[in-house]
């Protein structure tokens, strides 16, 4: 299979001693959203975290195996872990906005990768702006704090920030759980739209949106890969009997 | 029934406690109102027929009607102004070290445990130590410098404490955010801890140079009781501060010179609450911004 994005090779994640993620092996494809979906404390989080080496800010946390993107191994000692999550963007659960302004939101990124002309970070805000489908919203206001958005607004907002630094991945970590359903719907057109660009990873422990906004399906249960496959046949012809159980609301 | 009567009587029992302390809380902000009241309405009655402009502009003098606190009003403004720019980013480093920067080992629990310790320290023992390093040892004399250097010793504990409190404070959601971004330690730390966290270690210093401009004991070490009739130009030159102005009034035997020392606090208090007010403007200005 040339046509793999992030392939994912024996991938093990421990925080002291839990082992949370086991052996994974997968690999994602370019320009598709895929789902990884799971119940709670499965492991979701922390398998879109390796992806971006975002595990290590946390204590106690230790890797083994490897994970290549591009046919590169991330998790190699010359990666340089700063420009590894330039191109592996990520939107978290909760929408965390800086406390700056909409403006400084979207261009913390470009300056901290040292774009410090204003016509040039005025066009890569718009831009990102229109790409995360809030520019009509807040084009008169740039100037005002990010956090007086309404929340799927600060979610957009957040989507931005990570298109700024003009990533090739774009991680989401379950980003419409504290939103409201039209927000959601919101977010979910964009992820489908999203794909033509980047390839698009996200969390979520609702099957309905997996099957809505998804491509491709992983399914984790207690740290290990159970499935993985077109969203359409892991929902409609699942091979494991764990994973159909789950589809079906047997448990989760 | 009976269940019921229980727990309607520990409804009523948990009512009378919360009146309990709502009169306990009461009585003690009404005895620390007005101990303060006592004071500020002595201060000023004793006080006030002495203050004017020429007890602000004269030096000490043996006749009390001559007498005034120019040069400990400018020594103490003097010291606490060394102090504040030697504390603030010496406090602000070490905070954010700790906090942002050092392994979490048993050596830094350790240090962290000698700064909570080292902030109840008797201030005494700081003049003392100031008296033997910097007057003595490092040959500042009793300089300014020496002084404020024995002040940041003193308040340094306290300001590192507080701003570590206000780095805590940075939500982890801001600084992953940041990190995601690809952002260096050093980018998180400026463009969003420094930025959050700055009015709260400003508070934090305010209150300590507040505690600084008002301490006597280690700057009777540093300073000695001296009769002062210049106004210090340099950090070399020697000083007074109002504090040991005020103690040496008191101590004089006639009569007059406890209005002069009344007058005395009463400038020390406008000093504290000008300084205090002008630090309140830039937090708030700082505040609004980081929104």
């Amino acid at each position: 299979m040339s046509d793999v994005k992030i392939d994912v090779k024996g991938l093990n994640v421990w925080f002291w001693d839990n082992h949370v993620l086991k052996d994974i092996k997968v690999g994602l494809k370019p320009n598709a959203v895929t789902a990884v979906m799971g119940p709670s404390g499965c492991g979701k989080t922390t398998f879109i975290r390796a992806i971006n080496r975002l595990n290590e800010l946390i204590r106690g946390s230790r890797t083994i195996g490897e994970v290549y993107i591009d046919g590169e191994n991330i998790y190699d000692k010359e990666i340089n872990t700063y420009e590894l999550r330039r191109r592996v963007g990520m939107v978290f659960q909760k929408p965390n906005p800086f406390p700056k302004s909409i403006f400084d939101n979207v261009a913390f990124g470009p300056r901290i990768h040292g774009v410090e002309n204003d016509e040039e970070l005025h066009k890569i805000v718009e831009g990102s702006l229109r790409e995360a489908a809030l520019w009509d919203e807040v084009y008169d206001r740039l100037e005002d704090s990010a956090l007086d958005l309404s929340g799927g607004q600060q979610q957009r907002v957040c989507i931005a920030r990570a298109l700024a630094v003009n990533p090739e991945i774009v991680l989401m970590d379950e980003p419409c759980s504290a939103l409201d359903p039209i927000a959601t719907a919101k977010i979910e057109a964009l992820m489908r739209k999203l794909k033509e660009k980047y390839t698009v990873i996200i969390v979520t422990h609702n099957m309905q949106q997996a099957a809505r906004a998804s491509d491709f399906t992983v399914f984790l249960y207690l740290g290990k890969l159970v499935e993985y496959g077109s969203t359409k046949s892991v929902f409609e012809n699942p091979k494991s009997a764990l994973t159909e159980k789950y589809i079906t609301g047997e448990f989760g | 029934m009976a269940t019921k009567k229980s727990s309607g009587n520990r409804a009523s029992f948990r009512r009378a406690g919360d009146a309990v302390l709502y009169c306990l809380c009461l009585v003690g902000i009404i005895v620390s109102l007005l101990s303060l009241a006592i004071l500020l309405y002595d201060a000023f009655a004793d006080g006030l027929p002495w203050l004017n402009f020429q007890f602000l502009t004269s030096f000490p003098s043996r006749f009390p009607e001559q007498a005034g606190i120019l040069a400990a009003l400018v020594g103490s403004v003097w010291v606490v102004g060394l102090t504040a720019v030697i504390s603030f980013p010496l406090g602000i480093g070490a905070a954010l070290y700790l906090e942002e920067y050092a392994p979490q080992n048993w050596f830094t629990s350790f240090i962290q445990l000698n700064i909570a310790n080292l902030a109840g320290v008797p201030s005494i023992v700081y003049g003392i130590l100031g008296l033997g390093l910097f007057v003595e040892a490092l040959a500042l004399e009793r300089s300014i410098l020496a002084g404020a250097l024995t002040l940041t010793l003193l308040i340094l504990p306290v300001i590192i404490i507080a701003s570590r409190e206000a780095i805590r404070s940075v939500p982890k959601a801001y600084r992953e955010g940041a990190y995601a971004l690809g952002a260096t330690r050093w980018q998180v730390t400026r463009g969003i801890v420094l930025s959050q966290a700055f009015p709260g270690m400003l508070t934090g210093t305010i209150l300590s140079l507040s505690r600084a401009i008002g301490e006597t004991a280690p700057m009777i070490a540093i300073a000695a009781l001296v009769y002062i009739r210049f106004v210090p130009t340099g950090p070399l030159d020697r000083f007074t501060v109002m504090p040991i102005q005020i103690f040496n009034w008191v101590n004089l035997p006639q009569h007059e010179f406890r209005g002069l020392a009344a007058a005395g606090i009463i400038v020390l208090l406008v000093v504290l609450l000008g300084m205090n007010s002008i630090a309140i403007f830039i937090r708030n200005r700082y505040q609004r911004r980081a929104v």
